[in-house]
């Protein structure tokens, strides 16, 4: 039983994880820097609480937050491919806006500086948190299949094939036909619809929408990017083992043996360690945040 | 992804006015066009929102201006803003000047406002500040160019991005200092440490009395200097400009890029620890959890602002710490939250259209 508790939890956790790191994986083997996937998910979130609250609805609220995140995905595109942008800088200037344009229309839409009202989520009111709301929330099935998904489609498919070109040698690429700048629109945009369905899933599962909520989810799922090499499959590994630790410090709470602080370290530890090679070099896309290409 | 954000030498166009004029023309429009870009799109945007909300963009205009600059509480409080920032936009230059992104100006600060708060708990009462202060500011920029130099090591020995390990160091230093505190340190009740006992900055006096102001002020102008002295006056700030402009050049010139690396996040690193001093030794006089509160992350747009110039940086923080003060004075109008989108568009706006622009006005007159 307990074993279930803790792999129940560890997967609402992680699909959060899930979408915004398969997000991430995209947009970054195309080769634009994915500092955004904070802002996307925080926009996901907020919008998925508007198409509830206004709706009645969860599924509106799921569109609603996947258009969110598409806008600003095509916001950073834009910016780091049309206009090409510092793409670094255009991913904190993303993320603060999305935390400022949030809070503003939380005042103007709720008249509330804190947290949305409550929203219709999936599953009902007091589904609470076990095994049968877990299985009756699509976002869940959605996340879980994503992986596989995400795999096939950067390995196995012409797009998939094309984003990995223009993210290792866009000139190679684009001297045998592949249209580099649609290839990243493509990927980023995707990568924003993708990543704002992990913040939609943390709204409908709160049933709310809180200041902030998402909490440096995306730069964990960014963190999963890395310490996964950059590989859909392993990142999706990664972002499973990052809740895991966390499900652990949630249930060892009481026994106070190790401070949430240290357990909140480990994805941001490893990530560093894996970035300098100690176990494992990770090895960004060659054309990893340069526009000019 | 090493490139971030060049420093582009002023784009000289060619035109019939001679090499020199078009220099100056460049320098001009280099200087100029970020602060020139920013105040347009924070007026547009902030415009819409206003209207969004029901209010007159005039109305709420005047009022930001007179919550800031209008009396002298809302100057020192600006005043005071503008000395974080400044010391966060010059760590943020300083790095942008190696060719490196600091994007962990925030634990920096954290860790260099915590390191001055320690000792200025442990040395005892009795030491007069003419000792106590320089011995804080000291552990100040320790505490932060500890910080900095981590991510600076990683990139000279192992090739780390700067730009992921300054991030996560973020999340690390910041889950740790909260440790520190709410385990160990804490006034029961508080998430801040006892008041220090000795090393304490006096506030600005006269019509600034009552506000945060004080006169670690000073130590920002001087540190500005200081660092335009060594960025452009001594041998290492060359190197160090050199290695950012063209790395591969500059080590078959002899300079030991790694090295170069190493230092400049260091200093940087130390730039923002010795902003935490503002709040630590100027203001409050403990540490507080979450005393930065975004000012490291806001060094970001500072320096982009400022063009990577210390004067510009200077300017640049007395902009944006207008603007975060303004957040407050039209509050009862507008929510604050306001400013906070401005922040944002700001720096996209500069870091879209200055590229943008240079690239049209390169066109044009090479057309002419």
């Amino acid at each position: 039983m307990a074993v279930l508790i803790f792999l129940l939890q560890t997967i609402r956790i992680a699909i959060p994880y899930l979408f915004a790191a398969s997000g991430g994986v995209v947009a970054e083997r195309a080769g634009v820097v994915s500092l955004t996937l904070e802002g996307f998910m925080l926009s996901g979130a907020f919008c998925a609480t508007l198409g509830s609250y206004y709706s009645g609805s969860a599924w509106v609220g799921l569109l609603c937050g996947a258009a969110g995140g598409l806008l600003m995905g095509l916001l950073h595109a834009v910016a780091s491919i049309r206009y090409k942008a510092d793409q670094i800088v255009v991913g904190i200037a993303i993320n603060l806006l999305v935390v400022g344009v949030t809070r503003f229309f939380l005042h103007l839409a709720f008249d509330s500086s804190s947290n949305s009202p409550r929203v219709p989520g999936f599953g009902g009111e007091n589904a609470g948190s076990g095994l049968a709301a877990l299985a009756s929330n699509p976002l869940v099935w959605l996340g879980l299949i994503l992986v596989p998904v995400m795999g096939w489609l950067i390995y196995r498919t012409p797009f998939g094939l094309r984003v990995r070109a223009v993210g290792e040698h866009p000139l190679a690429a684009e001297s045998v036909g592949v249209p580099v700048a649609r290839v990243r629109y493509l990927a980023v945009t995707l990568s924003g619809v993708l990543a704002s369905l992990g913040g939609a899933y943390l709204a409908l599962d709160q049933h709310q929408f809180t200041d902030q909520m998402t909490a440096g989810r995306g730069y964990v799922a960014l963190a999963a990017v890395i310490f996964g090499r950059w590989d859909p499959i392993r990142a999706g590994i990664a972002c499973l083992f990052f809740a895991a630790a966390e499900t652990l410090q949630i249930q060892l709470q009481g026994l106070e043996a190790i401070p949430s602080q240290f357990v909140s370290m480990i994805p941001y530890a490893l990530t560093i360690i894996a970035l300098a090679g100690i176990v494992g070099r990770s090895v960004p896309p060659a054309a990893l945040g340069r526009a000019e290409d | 992804m090493s490139t971030a954000v060049q420093q582009t030498p002023p784009a000289a166009p060619e035109t019939k006015s001679g090499p020199s004029h078009s220099a100056l023309r460049g320098r001009l429009e280099e200087t100029l066009l970020p602060p020139i870009v920013a105040i347009l799109a924070a007026m547009v945007v902030g415009d819409l929102l206003i209207l969004s909300f029901g209010q007159s963009p005039g109305s709420v205009y005047r009022l930001l201006l007179e919550g800031t600059w209008g009396n002298a509480y809302g100057f020192g409080q600006v005043l005071y803003k503008t000395t974080t920032l400044t010391f966060t936009g010059l760590a943020v230059a300083l790095a942008l000047r190696a060719g490196l992104f600091n994007i962990g100006a925030e634990g920096q600060l954290a860790a260099g406002g915590f390191m001055a708060a320690v000792v200025g708990l442990l040395l005892p009462a009795g030491v007069p500040g003419l000792i106590a202060v320089p011995i804080c500011l000291v552990a100040a920029a320790l505490g932060g160019g500890v910080v900095g130099a981590v991510p600076g090591a990683l990139k000279a020995r192992f090739g780390a991005h700067e730009v992921i390990v300054t991030i996560m160091l973020n999340f690390i230093v910041l889950a740790l200092l909260n440790w520190i505190i709410a385990a160990h340190l804490h006034v029961p009740e508080t998430l801040h440490t006892p008041d220090i006992h000795t090393g304490a900055v006096s506030r600005l006096g006269g019509p600034f009395t009552g506000s945060a102001s004080n006169w670690i002020i000073l130590l920002a102008v001087a540190t500005a200097a200081a660092v335009w002295f060594y960025l452009f006056r001594t041998r290492r700030g060359y190197e160090l400009r050199a290695v950012g402009l063209q790395p591969d050049a500059a080590e078959y010139a002899g300079v030991r890029v790694g090295g170069v690396w190493m230092r400049a996040m260091a200093v940087s690193g130390a730039l923002a620890g010795l902003g935490g001093v503002n709040f630590v030794l100027g203001y409050k006089h403990y540490y507080e959890d979450g005393f930065a509160g975004g000012s490291g992350f806001l060094g970001i747009a500072v320096a982009l602002v400022g063009r990577n110039d210390p004067v510009g940086v200077v300017l640049a923080a007395l902009f944006f710490a207008t603007l975060s003060q303004g957040g407050l004075a039209i509050n009862a109008v507008v929510p604050k939250q306001m400013v906070e989108v401005l922040q944002g568009v700001v720096i996209l706006a500069v870091a879209i259209a200055v590229p943008e622009v240079r690239r049209l006005l390169r066109t044009r007159a090479r057309r002419a």
